[in-house]
Order: structure tokens, then C-alpha cells, then sequence
């Protein structure tokens, strides 16, 4: 770990201009992804400018039955939050699904839609990665690629975001709010995360110094009903293999709509538009579900080492939609 | 690059200049000669150094000591009472033989103490069936398997870790005693 | 000696209780000292360094910018490091010369003032290489294997009865299936940790030679002074090894490893000043040992009845070209079930790989499992209840050797473990679903060796008004072995286990055969009724305080005349998602037979902690190595899976009420190892049983039962 500069935000403002006048800067927040970076040797900053006392701990409901949840605030208060839990269960089941009850107890909102993907050779500073080092070529390609993705991988890079919490905030088509040099701007999170292409080295679309400060989540209309389920290789504290996260609505035995993501299988959440296009309209049953699972994994393009991916979420996006419309909403 | 901290450590005020890349348990373990946190892994993947901070367990390894000056401290070596009986988790932990080596055992406690105070405020886990918030969950053996789940334990003592748990499993505020 | 002076049989009183830890309540506090723990003025800190190639030499150290670090005291390297007085130890003989045996071997190190320094200081070492191709995958048809003298720790490679070839051919039914385990990793909890103090001997008197004491992690103090006193070019005397408490082992701590001597190093750089190394949880995947990977091949021959015709286990493993370690997957096999026709076989592939070693059970654990899975897949092919197979081939006698068993009572454990488990619940494979999961229950065997080893010496001194103190530099990773003892030496000596003090975990006390092989009860608590004799004898029944005696192993004549090994039935019922592939194991049941159980809470402790660990192993370990890189890739504990609470469902263990006074005095046999050797095939057994998937290759993760 190389030596750094601490200092303590005392506003958002300050934390900015602090992190924009210094390119060597980092926020820290919980500190369970940085810390762990830091201490692995991949990342280098001159400056940590910790943002995790600022007061972004609330979750305010908006007048249109949406929820604006503070940056700073810990994961299991949000996942424990009477609104989340009641009007997003979705959101609250990610989180409760992802890590350790200590690391959710240490982990912030927008750290948690940041953290870095788990590639092992990213994570081993004496492998070459294009994303830890641009340029240096991808270890995983020609190696052990089981954790990796079967959508929107590049040449440079086939890592997989390892967030359970973004893969419901891109189902509700949440969005971030952010303060950075050019003032306050609004993120959609499935334009935040980004894919690798050539420049697998960003993970998403902030600018340097921009900060996160709030998540909003859009209202769900009253009949609809979502869930998260999540395939791993422990019964719990373990990575994604493959999870989904969807939101449906269903009217008469006909989908109205559905929003879909899938966790575990691309550099950011998969947001599964051909499967809500196939859904959109359909009979509410197994067969139109399964039809729609298909269409999308259909698009998948599995590696020598991952290609259980490929069955897998489509077996358990198909069991996600039956389970959520199984009985009517309440 | 040095900063100075002051943190109250099982009751007591301690202060110190650390490095700002100290994490919290070398500062305990190194600084203060405070080793009942145990590094296991240092990347947060193992439980072994949970303490309770500010009343909430977390991993000591992957928090910076200079990210919580002020902060309040219990480790397992701090729970026991003032005249040195062992808080119920211990002696149940004791009873139970919910341990071989020991070496997890201390974040074990720490994060059970924990974990019962959040069950006890009605916070849900993956295991919990309903999350409505009016909705009673009941800690069952499979809650308190999910909720231990950041502990690992490699001598294999988890069913002997539930029995003891569930044998405190109503014992509420155990973090202020 | 002769027979009758051997200890008698132990009458037990304090034996047989469910007494608590002794060391409990330090435990649940944190407060019990391990080997970083211990209070030391000045200590300095100390970073390894590694290669990072797999196969080749250094041609250039650059230590500038690590030594430019605020902090640093000095880098060491094979220019720099002092010469070891022994290098045959190819593992231990680190920092000597130019050559790298395998990606991650130790290259260097930084020597800091504080941890932060040193770590940062180790990133900043650079090394070229000149770099030779290397190879480290074990394939079923790698080149250049090599059958080795013998197989840990000292059994034939190869053993043959009968014509097993033509017993095939004529079988009425036969298995011919093939098993792969990958490679595993002991993990204890406490990563390997030495402190080393090198002080120099008084430079008034030139004779005086250096002294030097570690506080090691380890599960044998002695042997660690053994080990290493030669390598340093010091005599054993001069040598001290203090390890009071040891967080777990497994077998990866029961010899001492290249950090070690890493730390005696970078100790006798510092002239007195301790030198405190731990090494880093990624660091244990190549500095530690692990369970080599193994490809067996198992063939069974049996007539329509079950009786066995013709068993054949061969064994493929690697080993390091830096050091053998050849485990000895087939040599339960060797002894297991009556067969006319037998033929077990070792052989390795010497590759770049990390030196492996003792991990639980070495042998039986992933030969056991290959043969317990094929004799699954017997019953199931000649249409036989897997445990009725089992019975028909339980044999009177050893069967390679004879010799009559001091007892074995597997059909016992398997039919005790029958009714408690509810076997008569078990259904046809894949024929009982509740909701998404499939669900199905599994059996199997296992046995493990009655070892005890002699050597071990105890002390027993009389402190006053029938008050004892026990010495052994024995060790406790776990095991219990403060308390076991104590036990055993209350009853000994007639007086009650409060009335004991034991002093264990230090070359300062008696010398203790390392605490592996299950052995350490065994070994130790025979030593320490010899030692009881001895003072009685000496002093009788009402010594002075002070009265002191030692005394070593009694020879045990009879344990030559006897098959001396213990037995278990394993029982488990696994749930198969039928939509993701995830298994569950809500349940798992051990009956064993393991002699007299000394202590029955810590015993419970030892029988379920090892069927934990089996199922670990069943479902979720395995360390991927990257042939590209040569290394394992997912060197931590995110990503090497050990269950965690929630992999864990109700585990149960119990045993026959036995003594086994041919074993030892106490009665007893070890019990630290054959949890673990059935655990794995019950559970894959059960799985089988839940989906009629018959998966050969472990561990059994959720994309191996995944539908179409």
C-alpha cells in the first residue's frame, strides 16, 4: 500500500473541488472495496478524501411514491428500511443477498453500485489486466474464466460486476444523482456502469471527482411485484454465478410489462430488454416465460468456462417469473 | 504519512498516531496490544476480526483507523464483565464447545453480539420469509446460519456456534453490558 | 521392557467426561496468545517476497526503491540473505541461490519497522528472470510419471494379492470408473505465522553459540526444533519453539515450512531484535502445502451376490520438483473390504508446483472417497443396498497383511447409523422432489489408521498436597489436547483434573511426536501413563512435593500382533436444486468406532468438525490453477469456498462404546482424522441418490447438476 494523504470531507462541495484539484484523489466511503484494493496493490492513490461521515444517510420518499436514498448510507439500514422492504423488496433482497452482515454493516449506497469486479487476475497485481493496467493484455481470456461474462465482454476484457444491489437499482430503473465539476447531474444506473470495450479500465461514466450523493428509485405501480434470486456456490456470503432481478406486472393473466436484469453474467448489470420485449403483452406462464429466458440468453456468448451460465439464467429467470406470478399481487 | 486518532477501546480511551494506512485491527493488534481481533485473511472474507463499532459489527481489517477517530471499540476481551464473568455469549460459546483452535472465535462472538442486537430490531436476513416490517421473524436456526455467515470457522464448529447462539438468541442489549 | 511393564489399562473416571476446554475461557476472550500475540519489545516486521515465475532463475535483484522506503531496515535476497548450514531441503532452502521452483516460492523479503513499510517496501522489489517453459497440469495421460519408493509416510507405492486382471475378466459384474479431486488447501483460520529471536552468544565466551526462540504456529514444537536446528547450522539445544495455542493445522502445520526459515533469517539479520512474519491468507496457497490433486481409477469385480472378486485402486497425483510428497490415496483400499484379488498403485508427475503436504486425513480422504463412490456405484449396479454390499465384504482379517483388526465394527456403526438416520426412507435415484428440490441419502465408510508413534517423553512433578504438573511440549490446535490430558493424567495419578497443571507447547517441556497422523493422544497419553508408572514406582502413593520423574513411550508389543484401526459409517442427505443445480446437506450423520472417547464434548467436536470439512470438500473446495501463469488463481477466501454457517445444516456424530486397550493404555484411538475420510462420497453418494447424476470429479458445484 502506498503512502496517502487522509482528509475528511466536510461537505459535498468540499469533497469535490478537493477531489477535482487533485488527480491522485479517491473517495472513500465504507471502505470495504477500496481498503481491500488498497491493500491488494492495485490501486494507488495520493489522496483518500473520505465522504462517509457527509449526512447522505436518509431515505427520503418523494411526492411520487419514489424513494431517494442517501449515498452514505449502509447497506443494512437500506435493505432493513420499512419503505425499501415494502415498496422495493426487490432492492432489499439484493442486498441482503450480497456479502457479509459486517460488510453491510461497513458498505454505503453508492460504494456498492462502484465496487470493482472480482476477477481474480484484476485482483492479483502480478498478472497482466488490461483493466488494472490498460493495455497489458487480459489474463482471463486464455484462463479461468468460470466467474466471467457471456454478455457484452470485449477482447480487452470479460469481467463481470459483482453488485447484487445494482442489479435490482438497473431493474427499477433507478437512477444516481450526482455533484461533480460541472455541477449536479442525473445517471440513469444502467448508463452509469458501463461495459468494458476498449477501455475496460473504467468501470463506469463518472467524471473524475464527481460524487455520487443519492440514489433515486422511480415509483412501482401498486400491481406490481418483484424479486431477486441469486445462484452461487455457497448457500450465502458468496459472488453470483448468475442472479436475477424482476420487476412484473401482470393483468388477467397477461404480462403488462417487465423489467429484467441479470447479475453475474456481463461487466454491468444485463439489463434483459429482449426477454421484456418477448414479455410485454404475453400470456402470464411458464411456456411465455421460458420463451422469453431463451430470447435472451439466445444473445449469450458463453466461454469454454462459463457456458453453465447460459442454462443457468435462463432456468432461473424462468423460475423468478413463475414465482412472482404465481398468485395475484395482494 | 502519520495521523492522530483517539479511539475508546473496550471502555477505555487510548490514543495514538498511526500511519493513515493502519487498518483498525492492526491498530488494535500492533499499537494497542488489543489481539482479540484475529487477522485471518485481511480482505474482509473471513469474520475473524469483527468488533463492534460504535454498537455495529464490522470487519476491522478493511476499516482505516484514521476514518474512525472518535469511534467506540468492543472487542471480544471487552465483553466480559467488570468483576470477569464472561458475557452469556462466552459462556455459552464455552458450554457449547463452539470452537476448536479459537482463532475465529472472538470475531465469532463479536459479530453473534451483534447480529442479536439487528435481529432483535426486527432487521431482516436472506433467510427472513416476509420482509413486511410488522411481520415478527423469529430467530430460527436457519436466521442465525444466515446471519453468521460472515464467520467463518474452519474446524468446522458451526452446528455447536448455532446451538450457543441459539441458546442467548433472546438476549437482548447484549452489547451494553 | 517387557509386556508387563506396561501401563495398565486406565481406569477412567475423569476419562469419559464431558469436561469443558480448559483454555475456554481465554478462547471466547481473545486472550489466549498466539504466535504473533506474544508481547515483544522492538519487534521488526517482516514481508516476504515471491517469484513470479514458475520455473527459472534470477538474474537481477533490484532492491533500490524498497529500500528507499521510509522504514526499512534491509531487503533480503539470495545475494544478501545469510547461508543455511543445510540445503538438502529443497522447500526449506530459501534465499540461497538463483533458482525459482515454482511461482510463489519465497525470493526475498523486506524487513521493516512497521508492517505498513514492510508490505509496501515487498511490492517494490523487482526481479528479472531468465525463464524456462514450465508445466504443472496433471493430466490422465501426463508424461514422465514416476512410481516413488514409498507413499506418506512410509507404505509401499505399489501392492498386488491374487491375479486382479484376470479376476476382472471373470467377474460377474464390474465398475471401471475413474475419480479426480483437485487440489485443496489446509486454510487454517491462524495463517502460518513465525516469530524468531536470534540472539548471539556471549562474545566473552567464543564457545557460547547463538540461541534462538520462536513462537511458531505449528503442531510440533519439537519437530520444528529438529527441522530446523541442522538447516540453521545450530545444535537442537539452542533451539527454542513456544507455541502454547495454534489456530488450526490441519496438516499444513505440522512440519515447518520455507517462512520459517524465512524468519530465522531475517532473525539473525537483526541481532536480537524479533522478526515477526505472518504470512498473507493469498500467500498460504503456495508457502504452505495442500492435498495434491489425484485422478484414480477404481475397478471392482463382483459375483451377482456382492462378494467382492477383484479390487483395483491406481493412483495419480503430482508432487513438487522441488520436494516429493506422495500421499497414499490407495492404501486404505489396501485393507478395507475382503477381496481374493487386489492391486493398488501410486504413481506421480514431478511438475512446477508448490510443494504439497499433509492435509486432513492425507490418503484416506481423497482414496476413500474414489472407493466409497465405487462401491455406490457396485450396489447400485449389481441392484444391492449399499450397506448390505458392505456387509458381505466386511473381511475377519487384515487382508494384506493377516493380522486379526483390535477391533473393527463397521457393520455396527453402519447399522446403528442406518436406523438413526432413517435409511429405510431412502427411494429409488431421482424419485423424491419437494417443490424444487430433489432429495436423496448417501452412505458410505470410513476408516482411518490407530497410529501412535513413540518418541514422546512426559514430566510428571508433584507440587504438594497431591497437586500435579504435567510437562510435554505437545500441541492443542484445537484438538483439545490441554484438557485431554489433563483428564488422562488425573486418573492416572488418582486425583481430580483440577488438581492437574499442564504445561504443553514448548521444546522447554519434554519432547512430543508432532500432533498429526490422529496420533497425539495416543502418542502423549501413553507416554505420560508410563511417566505415572514410573513416579508411583519411584515414589508411591505418597511422594514429597518436588517428587519428579520422566519417562518416555512404553513399548507396546502387542499393537505388531493386531490391525489397529478405527472405522466409521457416514450417512448424508443432500438437496438438488432442480432449477439452479445448488446442493444442500441439511443433514449428515458419523457412527464411528473409534475406541474409548476420552473427552465426549471435545470428541463431538472432532468427529463433526471433520464431516464438516468432508462435505467442504464434496461441494465447494477447489483451488484452480492457471497453467498459463502457473499458479492457483483463486488464492483467497472469497474465492477458495469453505462452507460457511449457512452451508451447515444439523451434523450429528456418535460412536460405539468400545475400549481398544491393544491401541493404548487409555483405551483409546485417535479421532482428529476420520470424520473427514467418508464425509465427501456419503455426500456424493447422496447426491446420486437425489438426482441419478453420477458426478466423478469434485467439488460438486451447482453447474455439474445443472439440467438442460
Amino acid at each position: 500500500m502506498k503512502p496517502f494523504a487522509y482528509e475528511r470531507a466536510g461537505s459535498v462541495r468540499a469533497a469535490v473541488t478537493a477531489a477535482v484539484d487533485d488527480p491522485g484523489a479517491v473517495f472513500l466511503g465504507g471502505g470495504t472495496n477500496l481498503v481491500d484494493h488498497l491493500r491488494l496493490g492495485i490501486t494507488h492513490p495520493g489522496r483518500l478524501i473520505d465522504v462517509s461521515r457527509l449526512p447522505l444517510e436518509d431515505v427520503e420518499e418523494l411526492p411520487d411514491g419514489g424513494l431517494r436514498i442517501g449515498a452514505t448510507l449502509r447497506n443494512s439500514d437500506l435493505a432493513a428500511h420499512p419503505l425499501v422492504r415494502t415498496r422495493f423488496p426487490v432492492l432489499s433482497r439484493a442486498l441482503l443477498a450480497g456479502a457479509s452482515g459486517q460488510l453491510r454493516n461497513a458498505a454505503t449506497t453508492a460504494g456498492n453500485l462502484l465496487q470493482r469486479t472480482r476477477c481474480r487476475y484484476f485482483q492479483d497485481p502480478t498478472t497482466p489486466c488490461n483493466k488494472r493496467d490498460p493495455g497489458s493484455g487480459c489474463s482471463a481470456l486464455t484462463g479461468y474464466t468460470r466467474q466471467h461474462a457471456v454478455f457484452g465482454a470485449s477482447e480487452e476484457c470479460i469481467a463481470v460486476h459483482p453488485s447484487d444491489m445494482a442489479v435490482a437499482a438497473a431493474a427499477l430503473d433507478a437512477v444516481v444523482v450526482t455533484t461533480g465539476p460541472e455541477g449536479e447531474r442525473r445517471i440513469p444506473v444502467t448508463e452509469l456502469l458501463r461495459l468494458p470495450g476498449d477501455e475496460p479500465q473504467r468501470d463506469n461514466t463518472l467524471l473524475h471527482g464527481e460524487l455520487i450523493t443519492a440514489l433515486e428509485v422511480p415509483p412501482l405501480p401498486a400491481g406490481a411485484r418483484s424479486g431477486y434470486r441469486k445462484v452461487r456456490d455457497r448457500a450465502s456470503f458468496a459472488f453470483a454465478l448468475v442472479s436475477v432481478a424482476a420487476v412484473v406486472e401482470t393483468e388477467g393473466g397477461t404480462v403488462r410489462w417487465a423489467r429484467i436484469a441479470l447479475g453475474g453474467v456481463a461487466h454491468k448489470p444485463w439489463r434483459a430488454t429482449r426477454a421484456e420485449d418477448a414479455l410485454a403483452g404475453a400470456p402470464a406462464t411458464e411456456e411465455s416465460f421460458r420463451r422469453a429466458a431463451e430470447a435472451e440468453l439466445a444473445a449469450a456468448e458463453p466461454l469454454s468456462g462459463n457456458a453453465f451460465k447460459v442454462p443457468m439464467a435462463r432456468r432461473t429467470l424462468t423460475a423468478v417469473l413463475s414465482d412472482l406470478t404465481a398468485e395475484e399481487p395482494q | 504519512m502519520d495521523a492522530h486518532v483517539t479511539l475508546r477501546v473496550d471502555g477505555e480511551e487510548r490514543s495514538l498516531t498511526v500511519d493513515t494506512r493502519t487498518s483498525l485491527l492492526d491498530a488494535l493488534r500492533d499499537r494497542l496490544g488489543v489481539t482479540s481481533p484475529k487477522k485471518g485473511c485481511d480482505h474482509g472474507q473471513c469474520g475473524s476480526c469483527t468488533v463492534l463499532l460504535d454498537g455495529r459489527r464490522v470487519v476491522s481489517c478493511l476499516a482505516l483507523t484514521v476514518s474512525h477517530d472518535g469511534a467506540e471499540v468492543t472487542t471480544a476481551a471487552g465483553l466480559p464483565g467488570p468483576d470477569g464473568r464472561l458475557h452469556p455469549l462466552q459462556q455459552a460459546f464455552w458450554d457449547h464447545d463452539a470452537f476448536q483452535c479459537g482463532y475465529c472465535t472472538p470475531g465469532q462472538i463479536c459479530s453473534a453480539a451483534g447480529m442479536l442486537e439487528e435481529a432483535d430490531a426486527g432487521r431482516p436476513s436472506h433467510a427472513t420469509a416476509d420482509l413486511d416490517p410488522a411481520a415478527r421473524t423469529p430467530l430460527t436456526d436457519d436466521e442465525i446460519r444466515e446471519r453468521m455467515s460472515g464467520n467463518i470457522c474452519r474446524c468446522g464448529a458451526y452446528v455447536n456456534i448455532v446451538a450457543a447462539i441459539r441458546e442467548v438468541g433472546d438476549v437482548s442489549e447484549v452489547t451494553e453490558r | 521392557m517387557t509386556e508387563t511393564e506396561q501401563p495398565p489399562p486406565l481406569a477412567a473416571h475423569a476419562v469419559g467426561v464431558p469436561t469443558r476446554r480448559l483454555d475456554g475461557p481465554a478462547k471466547v476472550s481473545g486472550t489466549a496468545p498466539y504466535a504473533w500475540e506474544h508481547r515483544l519489545p522492538e519487534p521488526v516486521y517482516v514481508h516476504a517476497v515471491q517469484a513470479g515465475i514458475a520455473r527459472g532463475r534470477i538474474v537481477r535483484v533490484d532492491t533500490a526503491a524498497a529500500e528507499a522506503v521510509d522504514g526499512v531496515l534491509t531487503v533480503l535476497s539470495h545475494r544478501t540473505a545469510p547461508r543455511l548450514a543445510d540445503t538438502s531441503d529443497h522447500e526449506l532452502a530459501i534465499l540461497q541461490g538463483p533458482e525459482v521452483g515454482f511461482r510463489g516460492q519465497i525470493v526475498g523479503a523486506v524487513l521493516a519497522e512497521t508492517p505498513e513499510a514492510a508490505r509496501y517496501a515487498a511490492s517494490l522489489v523487482r526481479f528479472a528472470y531468465e525463464e524456462e517453459p514450465h508445466h504443472t497440469e496433471l493430466r490422465d495421460d501426463s508424461p514422465d510419471t514416476y512410481t516413488p519408493a514409498k507413499v506418506n509416510p512410509s507404505f509401499p507405492s505399489d501392492t498386488e494379492q491374487g491375479d486382479p486382471e484376470a479376476a476382472l475378466k471373470e467377474a460377474a459384474c464390474t465398475i471401471d470408473a475413474t475419480y479426480r479431486t483437485p487440489m485443496q488447501f489446509n486454510n487454517p483460520m491462524e495463517p502460518h505465522t513465525t516469530v524468531a529471536i536470534w540472539e548471539e552468544g556471549d562474545p566473552e565466551d567464543p564457545s557460547a553459540s547463538p540461541l534462538l526462540t520462536l513462537y511458531d504456529s505449528t503442531q510440533g514444537s519439537h519437530t520444528v526444533r529438529t527441522t530446523l536446528a541442522p538447516v540453521l547450522g545450530l545444535g537442537a539445544e539452542r533451539v527454542r519453539v513456544i507455541s502454547p495455542h495454534v489456530g488450526g493445522g490441519f496438516g499444513s502445520k505440522g512440519m515447518p515450512h520455507a517462512h520459517d526459515v524465512l524468519a530465522c533469517l531475517a532473525a539473525k539479520v537483526l541481532r536480537g531484535r524479533p522478526a515477526k512474519l505472518a504470512l498473507t491468507r493469498q500467500q498460504l496457497f503456495s508457502l504452505a502445502g495442500h492435498r495434491t490433486p489425484t485422478v484414480q481409477r477404481v475397478r471392482l469385480g463382483a459375483e451377482p451376490g456382492g462378494q467382492l472378486t477383484a479390487i483395483s485402486h491406481e493412483v495419480l497425483e503430482h508432487t513438487s520438483r522441488v520436494k516429493e510428497f506422495a500421499e497414499q490415496s490407495a492404501v486404505a483400499t489396501r485393507m478395507m473390504y475382503a477381496s481374493p484379488n487386489r492391486r493398488t498403485s501410486h504413481r506421480l508427475a514431478a511438475l512446477d508446483v508448490p510443494v504439497p503436504s499433509w492435509m486432513r486425513a492425507p490418503g484416506e480422504t481423497p482414496g476413500m472417497y474414489a472407493a466409497e463412490v465405487a462401491m455406490d456405484e457396485l450396489a447400485e449396479a449389481l441392484g444391492l443396498d449399499p450397506i448390505e454390499l458392505r456387509k458381505r465384504n466386511d473381511p475377519t482379517q487384515e487382508p494384506e497383511t493377516g493380522k486379526p483388526w483390535s477391533s473393527r465394527h463397521l457393520v455396527e456403526c453402519l447399522t446403528t447409523g442406518a436406523r438413526r438416520f432413517g435409511w429405510d426412507q431412502r427411494t429409488a435415484p431421482g424419485a423424491r422432489r419437494e417443490g424444487e428440490w430433489l432429495v436423496g441419502l448417501g452412505v458410505a465408510s470410513s476408516t482411518y489408521p490407530g497410529y501412535a508413534m513413540p518418541g514422546s517423553e512426559v514430566e510428571i512433578v508433584h507440587r504438594g498436597s497431591s497437586r500435579y504438573t504435567v510437562r510435554i511440549g505437545a500441541a492443542d490446535l484445537g484438538t483439545g489436547t490441554w484438557t485431554v490430558l489433563s483428564q488422562i493424567a488425573a486418573d492416572g495419578l488418582g486425583v481430580a483434573a483440577e488438581d492437574v497443571r499442564m504445561e504443553i507447547g514448548d521444546t522447554a517441556y519434554p519432547m512430543a511426536t508432532v500432533a498429526g497422523g490422529s496420533s497425539g493422544v495416543s502418542s502423549w497419553g501413553s507416554s505420560l501413563l508410563n511417566a505415572v508408572r514410573a513416579f508411583r514406582d519411584q515414589y508411591g502413593d505418597e511422594p514429597e512435593a518436588g517428587a519428579r520423574v520422566r519417562a518416555g513411550y512404553p513399548e507396546n508389543p502387542a499393537r505388531e500382533r493386531y490391525a489397529v484401526h478405527s472405522f466409521g459409517a457416514h450417512f448424508a442427505e443432500a438437496r438438488v436444486n432442480a432449477v439452479t443445480g445448488e446442493v444442500r446437506v441439511p443433514r449428515m450423520l458419523g457412527v464411528f468406532s473409534a475406541g474409548r472417547i476420552i473427552n465426549p464434548l471435545l470428541a463431538r467436536s472432532q468427529f463433526i468438525g471433520g464431516m464438516t470439512m468432508g462435505l467442504s470438500m464434496a461441494l465447494h473446495e477447489e483451488g484452480v490453477f492457471d497453467h498459463t501463469t502457473g499458479h492457483v488463481v483463486n488464492q483467497d477466501l472469497a474465492d477458495y469456498h469453505v462452507p460457511v454457517c449457512a452451508d451447515i445444516g444439523d451434523i450429528e456424530a456418535a460412536w460405539l462404546d468400545e475400549e481398544d486397550f491393544v491401541s493404548n493404555p487409555m483405551g483409546s484411538r485417535g479421532i482428529g482424522e476420520i470424520g473427514i475420510v467418508g464425509s465427501p462420497s456419503a455426500v456424493v453418494n447422496a447426491v446420486y441418490n437425489a438426482t441419478g447424476i453420477r458426478v466423478r470429479e469434485l467439488p460438486l458445484t451447482p453447474d455439474k447438476l445443472l439440467g438442460e
